[in-house]
């Protein structure tokens, strides 16, 4: 009776309603946000304002006097050849990555959906590199993309008849890159696959079989049924694909380091060098602050899309 | 029917090779760590002289055992106090309908959007001024603060959509107090979304290599992740140790995932779309 009472309420008046009992729930308990909120400003809020006031100073280990210098830093980084051939980079392994795992996560996804003998198993093999830490999967493809003579891609390659093609692929300039995507695919193809498999769960099978029985073939029906229920988990994949590779670093640091001859360096590598090795506090600075506005930008196209699929559907 | 057939067997043929990528990198990884130093020969034969001198000489050559035990605490620790203090915030701010918890709630939003690359500088210096570099408390506190905003958005969501409040009414009329209602009513039907909060952060904190990079390197209580890195810089060439030690590093977590596959697969699931 109570809880039928309180829906009434809510529902004529939701600004006038009396003070019971019933509307405290909780919020005796304000103080229970205290920790977590003290916590969270020392190592977010305050930080990352600190870190953007940085960026827009000369600090670095040869001057610690932290005088203003306004927008001087971030002129740097878009009109330095090095570091705008560093950002237009860092876009394209987040692109190239992007498109490709989803390309192959979506296909993996739909098989898997369907009856395969031991999907389960399948599965699970598949996404295990996921949680495989990101630097563990840099060494072992280093291994497995060395030079000629020691590298397992090179023995194979040489063991099929194909020994003309082998190469040092991460130790040339033109393959080094296309190596490093390589390894984020396989890597992560198994969580666009696992966030694909659950949006296929809500999609009626009752639809596709009718759309069937329309005559619509196995690409229509991808097309035209399945593909707009999947939207939402598109959106995050598309994002999460973006983001994770706009930050990319571990597996970079363990393959490459950003050579050769800084073909592979990205963002995070540069931001981890100008901080760690050169001792350029402002510039690492204002590259973070570079970088955390793309994130922002995207997370908030992700936020705003998925706002509107979600009343779409 | 035969197109049917067809399309079965090729989508067999596809998924069982897609599988052979993944499973033929973990063989050649456990090949190499077993065999002896001195065989040459290619990677995907299997050894004929297997051995676990590698195995034992990477345990006792490097800082292995000791970083796993670190990794291992403060996986435990920080994933511990993300779910307390998560749980604790989620509560009052899915509860209560007052403008100061609205403007909370959304005050820990905007914490998804700021990529921890900006924080990580400050906070370095802040840590260094405590006295907390190089020691795991420092990486406990700042996982636990970055972490917050995530959490509580899963908590505080999953409070508002599936936990009812008629429990919690029901609680009340009996007697119960708001904490005692809060602990022995409210956090049992939170199991789900709690599983997902350890099972996301447990993976991302143990596998986090850039911070433990800059805030542990060179002290005594240094990770998994960044033990390896030093140890591979230093046998380099030595393949089938290096690989020992890759493969001693990733032996928990794998098995692990193995035994509770459903549910960490379900967990990034969920966890990923919320």
């Amino acid at each position: 009776m109570a809880t039928v009472l309180s829906h009434e309420v809510r529902r004529r008046a939701p600004r006038a309603r009396p003070p019971g009992r019933r509307r405290t729930i909780g919020r005796s308990l304000w103080w229970f946000v205290i920790p977590g909120l003290v916590l969270y400003l020392y190592v977010v809020v305050i930080p990352t304002a600190q870190g953007v006031y940085m960026s827009f100073t000369n600090w670095s280990v040869y001057s610690p006097s932290r005088d203003f210098v306004g927008l001087r830093n971030y002129r740097t980084i878009f009109n330095d050849a090095t570091s705008s051939d560093i950002l237009v980079r860092t876009l394209v392994i987040a692109v190239a990555t992007t498109i490709i795992q989803n390309v192959l996560g979506m296909l993996l996804a739909l098989v898997l959906n369907a009856r395969v003998f031991g999907r389960n198993v399948l599965r699970t093999v598949i996404f295990a590199p996921v949680i495989v830490s990101p630097l563990v999967c840099g060494y072992l493809f280093k291994y497995l993309f060395a030079p000629p003579g020691i590298g397992a891609v090179n023995d194979i390659l040489q063991a099929v008849g194909l020994g003309s093609l082998q190469e040092d692929w991460l130790g040339r300039p033109g393959t080094a890159l296309t190596a490093v995507i390589v390894v984020v695919c396989w890597q992560f193809v198994g969580m666009s696959m696992v966030i694909y498999l659950a949006g296929l769960q809500g999609v009626p099978v009752e639809i596709v079989e009718a759309a069937s029985i329309d005559g619509a073939g196995a690409v229509r029906r991808f097309w035209y049924v399945v593909r707009p229920m999947l939207a939402p988990a598109i959106t995050i994949n598309l994002m999460l694909g973006l983001i994770g590779g706009l930050k990319i670093f571990d597996q970079i640091y363990a393959t490459t380091q950003g050579g050769p001859a800084g073909q592979t360096e990205t963002i995070s590598t540069l931001i981890f060098k100008q901080f760690n090795i050169v001792g350029d506090y402002a510039a690492s600075a204002a590259l973070a602050v570079a970088m955390a506005v793309a994130v922002a930008v995207l997370s908030l196209i992700q936020f705003t899309v998925l706002r509107r699929q979600k009343g779409n559907s | 029917m035969n197109a049917k057939r067809l399309g079965s067997a090729l989508n067999h043929v596809f998924a069982y090779g897609s599988a052979l990528l993944f499973v033929v990198p973990l063989y050649i990884l456990i090949n190499l760590a077993i065999r002896p130093v001195d065989d040459l020969s290619p990677a995907f034969l299997p050894t004929t002289r297997p051995t676990t001198d590698n195995l034992t000489r990477a345990l006792t050559e490097s800082n292995l055992g000791p970083a796993m035990v670190n990794s291992t605490v403060l996986t435990t620790i920080s994933c511990l106090a993300i779910v307390v203090l998560a749980t604790m915030a989620a509560y009052p701010l899915a509860r209560s309908t007052a403008k100061l918890s609205n403007a909370t709630f959304y005050l820990f939003l905007v914490g998804l959007l700021l990529p921890f690359q900006v924080a990580l500088l400050p906070l370095y210096l802040t840590m260094r001024d405590l006295g907390l570099l190089g020691s795991v408390w420092s990486l406990i506190i700042y996982y636990a603060g970055l972490q917050m905003p995530f959490a509580i958005f899963l908590v505080t969501t999953f409070l508002r959509t599936s936990v009812p409040l008629e429990y919690e009414h029901a609680a009340r009329i009996d007697g119960c107090g708001d904490v005692r209602a809060f602990i022995h009513v409210v956090v049992p039907l939170l199991r789900p979304v709690l599983g997902t909060v350890v099972i996301l952060n447990a993976v991302g904190i143990w596998n986090d290599f850039f911070t433990p990079l800059l805030y542990l390197a060179g002290s005594h209580q240094e990770t998994t992740p960044v033990v390896i890195f030093q140890f591979v810089g230093q046998y380099t060439v030595e393949w089938p140790l290096v690989f020992s030690g890759l493969l001693i590093s990733m032996a928990p977590i794998l098995l692990l995932y193995l035994v509770f596959q459903r549910y960490v697969i379900h967990g990034f699931a969920g966890g990923l779309k919320g």
